[in-house]
């Protein structure tokens, strides 16, 4: 009828387009984490260790770290830091002692989430060692004590002086326990 | 598909099929684009119908008439048939009936998949009805079924909505396809784009939008029935997922398909006031780049839903200075209609009636829009009634007068009788009256702090609530008035012209009325 593509071939590129947007709703995820990361959107921090790059300590000033733990709806076990927080230098690498014991007669496992606040500091909060990136596992009445080690970016944006590090603990046994293990993400 | 076109050129006197099959097979975008108008009028009904069990249970404070439980379902399947199954295939109905006969085309471009996409509407919201009579009820996380109130916490019925709105969706990804290989392959010869009615392009503007977004709907639906049924942890924290991920995916969507349900409307209006004006569109291309800029707006300010989530800085201020820009292609298209009926020789039939109304009400709607695009003020707006308000007054004076006024501009050509129009002009009075009753209170007791979806309220609500309700059965019961109208209409009434308006203008009024069941087998010539 006039010149130009015909319809099947207009049609085509129409199913492809459909297809491709399919595509990018589940290429949203993968971008999300990245943005996440990046900004520290969300207060979102690293999943994996941080490597220690060796920054200098900046001695000139000093963050207050608070620490938080939370169980999430229906977890049963006892979770929570030796002490709810400490000072620090930028720079500096710090331990804190978390401590889980699960009360019940049956192994469980958890995956605890972290997250910082206020979120504009979570890109300049950096764990090189965390339960976090881990699920735990604990037998029938176990106890174990789990360290988390952090440095606060000396690039830490100088009005930021209070830091909170919160955890929620999330009981994901169901899930390891079926045939889905694989599906969880090792973050 | 073209052999089929082919076969009626060659056979004019041929008529639609006999029995109830015709209906069952018809490739013919008459009788399809029929049954979505009232496929679209029986799921306003429904929906209404909730509406009026949410109204009649807020018409006092206190627990009166049904369980909170039962009220979230209503609030739920309310919003999701209404925009589901109500607004999207009200314009697609239009998109069928007219878009041939606007450009000049013996038909869609692919007629048999225009059965189907059809056909799978049924489908769709029987499934998401039969959802309220299964254990546990139907959906009751409302009609944005954020996660995890729709994954985590879920009733088990949840997998059948998320099978209905693949289907509704699909339905409508083949719908918007079709359009678009119609406009794009099926114009007369001479009908430049340029030519082309304003209803064709925001109905082709909208289809590329639908293209665009409801892949990624049927996305978001699909992580949630992963994350349900086969263990993935897309929006759920404990296995490193995130819920407010599943915001944003959704109002990705979520915003762009709030221009598919308005922007066919602004393109029935801007045929409707110039035809009742009496003068051509004032600003013709500008209402093209305007319809477009809106579109492509769309994409970028998605996050201003979710103000309140903690997003940075720096992304409130950018959701909020993109969201506000979208005011300035609007503002040109309010200007356009009013400067259309300057010094027009106005008369006020019901399609104009609704028309007129829609721009006054819809620009209404548009500024309580700007009140929630302003982020800091948002914070006390965010999930109040003034959210209810704002988008009632741009969705029920906006696109559901746009359809009411298609259809009384249109029915005399679909039937070939004129309505009774001292029935519509009360129909008009009475939605117009009902419809600011039942909402405009609802922006007071929204600023005042009434939460949106909660079955009971404060004392201090018990005033304005009422006369919303008052004012939701009013607009509701009128409704039905509406239904005999176009019964009335069909059955019988004055002859219609094949041009019943002397200002209209457009190819669809050289066929006879009513249009024959096959026009433009020869393609018209456009000058």
């Amino acid at each position: 009828m006039r010149e130009g593509m015909s319809t099947k071939s207009l049609v085509g590129r129409l199913v492809v387009l459909v297809a491709g947007m399919f595509g990018f709703g589940f290429l949203l995820v993968p971008i999300y984490d990245v943005m996440c990361d990046a900004f520290g959107i969300n207060g979102k921090t690293n999943s994996s260790a941080y490597e220690d790059t060796g920054q200098t300590v900046d001695e000139s000033r000093s963050v207050r770290v608070q620490f938080l733990s939370t169980n999430a709806q229906g977890m049963v076990w006892t979770f929570g830091p030796e002490g709810n927080e400490l000072v620090m230098h930028p720079g500096e690498t710090r331990e804190m002692i978390f401590t889980a014991h699960n009360p019940t007669d049956r192994p469980m496992v958890a995956q605890a989430v972290p997250s910082v606040s206020p979120s504009k500091a979570a890109a300049y909060f950096h764990k090189t060692e965390c339960f976090c990136f881990t699920q735990q596992t604990l037998q029938a009445g176990e106890t174990v004590e789990m360290p988390v080690r952090f440095i606060v970016d000396p690039e830490l944006p100088r009005e930021v002086h209070r830091l909170t590090l919160a955890y929620t603990l999330f009981d994901i046994t169901d899930r390891m326990a079926g045939p889905d293990v694989a599906a969880v993400h090792s973050n | 598909m073209s052999a089929v076109i082919d076969h009626h050129h060659a056979d004019h006197a041929h008529g639609p099929a006999k029995g109830p099959m015709r209906w069952v097979l018809t490739t013919n975008h008459k009788d399809i684009g029929t049954m979505y108008l009232w496929f679209s009028f029986a799921m306003f009904l429904l929906g209404g119908t909730m509406a009026m069990v949410i109204r009649a249970e807020l018409f006092q404070p206190g627990l009166q008439l049904v369980v909170p439980e039962f009220f979230n379902q209503m609030t739920t399947m309310h919003g999701l048939i209404m925009v589901f199954g109500a607004v999207m295939p009200a314009f697609v109905g239009l998109a069928n009936w007219m878009i041939p006969m606007m450009i000049g085309a013996p038909d869609m471009a692919l007629p048999r998949m225009n059965n189907f996409s059809f056909w799978l509407l049924p489908a769709a919201f029987g499934l998401l009805v039969s959802t309220l009579f299964m254990e546990g009820g139907g959906p009751n996380f409302g009609w944005t079924f954020y996660a995890p109130l729709s994954t985590t916490y879920a009733p088990p019925s949840v997998t059948f909505f998320i099978f209905a709105i693949h289907l509704a969706g699909i339905s409508s990804i083949m719908g918007a396809i079709n359009i678009i290989a119609t406009i794009i392959n099926l114009r007369a010869p001479g009908m430049t784009l340029m030519k082309m009615p304003l209803f064709v392009w925001t109905w082709l503007i909208t289809a590329f939008l639908l293209v665009a977004v409801m892949p990624v709907l049927a996305g978001v639906v699909t992580m949630m029935l992963m994350d349900i049924n086969f263990g993935t942890s897309f929006f759920s924290a404990a296995g490193g997922g995130d819920p407010v991920m599943f915001q944003h995916i959704f109002w990705f969507f979520g915003h762009p398909e709030v221009y598919i349900m308005i922007l066919p409307a602004f393109g029935a209006v801007s045929m409707i006031i110039p035809a009742f004006s009496r003068k051509p569109l004032f600003g013709y291309t500008s209402m093209v780049y305007a319809t477009a800029a809106i579109a492509f707006l769309s994409f970028v300010v998605w996050a201003h839903h979710m103000f309140t989530v903690g997003i940075p800085l720096t992304g409130e201020l950018f959701f909020m200075y993109a969201t506000l820009l979208i005011a300035v292609p609007t503002g040109v298209k309010v200007f356009n209609w009013v400067s259309t009926m300057f010094r027009g020789s106005l008369t006020f039939e019901a399609p104009m009636l609704f028309a007129v109304a829609f721009v006054i009400l819809f620009t209404i709607g548009g500024f309580s829009g700007l009140m929630l695009a302003i982020a800091p003020a948002d914070f006390q707006y965010h999930d109040t009634y003034f959210v209810v308000a704002h988008f009632h007054y741009v969705l029920v004076p906006g696109a559901i007068f746009g359809i009411f006024a298609s259809a009384y501009y249109w029915l005399p050509k679909w039937t070939g009788h004129m309505y009774d129009e001292v029935l519509a002009k009360t129909h008009f009075w009475m939605s117009f009256v009902g419809m600011n009753l039942a909402f405009f209170p609802m922006h007071f007791i929204g600023l005042a702090g009434m939460p949106r979806r909660i079955p009971d309220y404060n004392m201090m609500f018990a005033n304005f609530n009422m006369v919303s309700s008052i004012g939701a059965f009013m607009f509701g019961a009128t409704q039905l008035l509406f239904l005999f109208i176009v019964i009335k209409c069909i059955k019988g009434g004055p002859k219609a012209a094949a041009k019943p308006w002397d200002g209209a203008e457009g190819l669809e009024w050289t066929v006879p009325s009513p249009a024959p069941y096959h026009t433009f087998s020869t393609p018209p010539e456009v000058k």
